[in-house]
């Protein structure tokens, strides 16, 4: 239609689905935030292939200062920071990928069922929604990991349990936005059945929203992770980021000055929790209407030269 | 002959669309507005009109470049971009936007809003602006002590008035509405117009009317420029464009609008206007224009002066001046 | 398209009556202090018929409830009373259930056709959809009805648009669209709610042209519009709304060259007309239109009446015809006339 308009906006809705990867790949956060992701999950995904043996295994003295044989020296028990780092990539990224989708799971299914029905369905569930958002966090992982047990599965439960609140609330309401649309409502005085709108019209419409809101619960999950087996609740058989500090820690690799025991693990969930975040954010820019602040901006436009009209 | 008041020269307008190429959105227009006259700017979606009004207000988006020459008063508003454009916005040149009755912040009284660009302007403070505040209130035709109401408490057309009103608060000399009654009723869009008609003829205003609507045009406007794809295709007085059109854009947007009494077949306009991310060659009008010919696909067609104070972009133009000559 | 012909004595609709009102919310302080319920008085007995081949326009002001009318013809709003009879089968207090197979039978066309089609659907899908709800035909009579459908809608060839998304489209293509999305199962009444007001003027009348042709084809159409001009040269008959009420209703020309209520008349004295040598002094009716809440009593019109007379304020006049009127379907709702 109007290229004026095409110009002055250009996530109308009707592009965004063709648009959207385009435009949050265009923006340079978003390019770094995919790049540091990738790399671990990249490492995680190959670690079998490029670590031999166990990585728990003792090669050199314990808390050996780095050298050309191991990059990062090794840790209180003997055994190479690398290989540890790589192998506690596998399992930190798996509990925060899969914490995160539990999450999504849960709050996607609340929103969509609160803003879809609305009514008493949306009293209720966004009821329950504001009860789990203000228990606190962290005792409340403590406490489940301390009765449900220590395995892998029941972290990423945890984890996913608490953080979908946030993800309930976007999505409900973007749904209730959507549900009002004309689409929407033609489709329904036909005689469309509410799965059929749920499916068709209004999930398709916050799947890209949904997706975002996932890539930025997985810094989230992946930090819970950490501090959970700081603590010292996380599985015992695995290592993982969190693991490898608390190990740190527990053999007291400050008073041996050991900062490498303790520091890349440390950088590493950093790095993954500012990946993901910029990535996420760079997606929740493009999609959540509520985000977007150009108009806010400072209006100045450039002046050129009049161009020279052919003869 | 004194200079116009405002004189635009050459207008283009770009925009940049981040790697995708850009939109050539105005491809260089002349028009001039005196003193008290009712101008309008007539054309479809995407024809260019309200990106021409922004840049005389000089209120582009950061991804807009701008050529040409807006002379206000003689002097070139555009020659240093924000910096000489600021400077004139609302103090001499005010805008209605478009759906500006619904722009108003909720939480703020009527007359708190429009004391604001008094004061961001430095024309009154304090006690005098809010005294101007309920005058401007009067002269748009709301009493004085509704000042103190929300937006809510306005109707739609009461809010297009305190729209005007906002738009009169530093005193301008010239008023452009982008499509002031577009959301209206029939009748507040009747009283609507009433009002800017008045505003031109009592206080000497100049008013740019930029609108869809060509009757709206034909009711209020003295002149007018019908513009397509980012040009004018035909300036002149609103009586030579409905009875004397010389430009096929303007006849067939004519017959394109249904009117009440009218008794010829209402037809519309086969086809789209061309996209504006590349440069058109020829008459941009020429693929949908039934008197297309030879040159039309190929020439750019000059303005042509066809009457007096009337010009029109169109070949048809070329060939009965050289038969005359 | 019209698969029987209906006898010519019953109309496809019939509206008697027609009162829909809403409760306004009093918010909790309104409750607490027992403000009493107010109601908005939307629509306060509208009757009409509209007959196949016919194209009725409904025009008022917002807030005259001609939308109100619509949605409650769809049944997609609730009467508080009156009847309407589709076909002669009074459908007002009909079960969703037993509405289902009428909701093919009648279809709507709405304003905005930016909004009304879904941006990830592409046309054929967006067109075969109430084919799919409705679950009609096999696969490949799905894809023939769609064809026809887009074709009706003067989207021919219809293989240049199958495959297209809305965003690809033009507005005009666009509600063009959403008219082969209603076409496709074959109704025979089609409410049209503003379908030209958000369409460039030059493609405004290729749209009304279709609408023309389907009504030729024996189609009955009931056009919402605030727009007196379209309404004049496409519709065959006008009823002109104002607050809740039809207050003159006739034959499009007669309307609009001998109008009888004088509410019509400022509203077509405010009409702008093409033609600049034509700048007659409208007549314009000061302050808004009023408050659906508080309807004056008597004449519903009177305070705003140039007209008024004093007994204007007691009397609430029913439609009949005006003496002066030019047409024997001609009606108005005013003792004066």
């Amino acid at each position: 239609m109007t290229i004026v308009e095409a110009a002055s906006a250009p996530e109308a809705p009707a592009s965004v689905r063709a648009g959207v990867f385009r435009h949050v790949l265009g923006q340079p956060q978003a390019i770094v935030g995919l790049a540091v992701v990738s790399v671990f999950a990249l490492v995680a995904l190959l670690e079998p292939v490029l670590i031999s043996g166990d990585p728990k295994e003792k090669v050199a003295a314990v808390f050996q200062a780095p050298s050309s044989a191991h990059l990062l020296g090794t840790d209180g028990g003997g055994a190479d920071m690398l290989k540890l780092l790589a192998a506690g990539a596998q399992i930190s990224l798996l509990v925060g990928f899969a914490a995160a989708v539990v999450s999504a799971l849960i709050g996607g299914s609340f929103g969509l069922l609160a803003g879809f029905f609305g009514g008493k369905t949306d009293i209720v569930l966004m009821r329950i929604t504001d009860y789990v958002l203000v228990i606190p966090d962290v005792p409340l992982m403590v406490v489940a990991a301390a009765l449900f047990g220590r395995s892998i599965t029941n972290i990423i439960l945890i984890i996913g349990i608490i953080y979908w609140t946030t993800t309930a609330r976007l999505i409900r309401a973007q749904v209730k936005s959507v549900r009002e649309r004309v689409y929407v409502r033609r489709a329904r005085a036909l005689g469309a059945g509410n799965w059929r709108l749920i499916g068709k019209h209004v999930l398709p419409q916050v799947a890209p929203l949904l997706i975002a809101n996932t890539v930025l619960l997985v810094a989230y999950a992946i930090f819970a992770e950490m501090f959970i087996t700081f603590l010292g609740l996380g599985d015992p058989s695995l290592i993982s980021w969190g693991r490898l500090i608390e190990n740190a820690f527990t053999d007291d690799a400050v008073l041996n000055n050991a900062w490498w025991a303790i520091v890349p693990p440390g950088v590493c969930v950093m790095l993954v929790v500012l990946g993901s975040t910029l990535l996420g954010q760079a997606m929740e820019d493009t999609l959540n209407p509520r985000l977007r602040v150009g108009h806010l901006s400072v209006r100045r436009f450039r002046i050129r030269p009049v161009p020279r009209t052919e003869p | 002959m004194r200079a116009p008041l405002l004189d635009v020269s050459d207008l283009h307008v770009w925009f940049d669309l981040g790697g995708r190429g850009e939109v050539h959105a105005v491809r260089g227009i002349d028009f001039s507005v005196d003193e008290g006259e009712r101008f309008g700017l007539v054309g479809e979606s995407g024809c260019g009109k309200t990106t021409a009004i922004l840049a005389l207000m000089g209120l582009l988006p950061p991804n807009a470049s701008v050529a040409g020459q807006v002379l206000l008063a003689g002097e070139n508003v555009l020659a240093r971009g924000e910096d000489s454009a600021a400077p004139h916005r609302w103090s001499e040149i005010a805008m209605v936007f478009q759906g500006a009755m619904n722009a108003f912040n909720p939480v703020r009284t009527i007359g708190e809003q429009i004391v604001e660009p008094m004061e961001l302007h430095d024309v009154a403070e304090g006690r005098v602006a809010v005294l101007r505040a309920r005058e401007l209130l009067e002269v748009v035709g709301i009493p004085a002590d509704r000042a103190a109401r929300y937006p809510h408490e306005f109707s739609g057309g009461m809010r297009q008035r305190a729209a005007i009103a906002m738009a009169l608060a530093c005193n301008p000399k010239i008023l452009l509405a982008d499509e002031p009654t577009t959301a209206l009723d029939v009748m507040v869009q009747a009283q609507i117009l009433e009002l800017l008609t008045a505003l031109a003829n009592d206080f000497g205003l100049a008013l740019v009317l930029v609108t869809h609507d060509l009757p709206v045009v034909a009711q209020v406007c003295e002149r007018a420029a019908v513009m397509y794809a980012g040009v004018i295709a035909e300036l002149g007085p609103v009586d030579e464009l409905y009875h004397d059109p010389r430009h096929p854009y303007t006849r067939l947007l004519f017959a394109a609008t249904p009117d009440l009494y009218g008794d010829d077949e209402v037809v519309s306009i086969p086809g789209a206007p061309p996209r504006l991310d590349r440069e058109p060659i020829g008459c941009p009008f020429a693929p949908r224009c039934d008197r297309a010919f030879a040159p039309c696909p190929t020439v750019t067609p000059r303005m042509l002066e066809v009457g007096t104070h009337h010009l029109a972009a169109c070949h048809l133009n070329e060939r009965v001046v050289e038969a005359v000559s | 398209m019209i698969a029987e012909t209906s006898s010519s004595g019953t109309p496809l609709l019939e509206v008697e009556d027609l009162v829909v009102r809403y409760p306004v919310a009093r918010g909790l302080v309104g409750t607490l202090q027992r403000r009493p319920k107010l109601q908005v008085h939307a629509v306060e007995g509208v009757s009409f018929t509209l007959r196949r081949g016919e194209m009725l326009a409904l025009v008022g002001e917002s807030g005259c409830g001609k939308t109100t009318t619509a949605q409650t013809v769809l049944r997609m709003l609730e009467p508080d009373r009156g009847t309407i009879r589709y076909r002669g089968q009074d459908i007002s207090r009909l079960s969703s259930r037993r509405l289902r197979p009428l909701r093919r039978q009648i279809q709507i066309i709405y304003q905005d056709p930016y909004e009304s089609l879904d941006p990830r659907f592409r046309v054929r899908s967006a067109v075969e959809e109430p084919l799919v709800i409705h679950r009609l035909g096999s696969r490949e009579e799905r894809r023939k009805e769609v064809a026809e459908a887009l074709r009706l809608a003067g989207l021919d060839p219809p293989d240049l648009y199958l495959e297209r998304y809305p965003h690809e489209l033009s507005g005009g293509q666009r509600q063009r669209v959403a008219i082969a999305a209603s076409l496709v199962l074959h109704p025979d009444v089609l409410v049209a709610d503003e379908p030209v007001s958000m369409l460039d003027v030059s493609v405004r009348a290729g749209v009304l042209g279709i609408l023309s042709e389907l009504r030729a084809q024996g189609l009955g159409i009931l056009m919402i519009t605030h727009d007196l001009s379209t309404a004049a040269r496409f519709a065959d008959r006008i009823a002109v709304m104002y607050l809740g009420r039809i207050v003159e209703e006739g034959p499009a020309q007669h309307v609009v060259n001998n109008p009888q209520h004088p509410y019509t008349r400022a509203l077509l004295s405010v009409v702008p007309k093409r033609d600049p040598r034509e700048r007659t002094t409208p007549q314009i009716l000061r302050g808004e239109t009023p408050n659906p809440v508080r309807v004056p009593q008597g004449c519903r019109f009177h305070p705003r009446c140039p007209w008024m007379i004093e007994d204007c304020k007691s009397v609430d006049p029913a439609l009949r015809r005006p003496a002066a009127a030019t047409s024997p379907d001609h009606r108005a709702a005013c003792i004066r006339v």
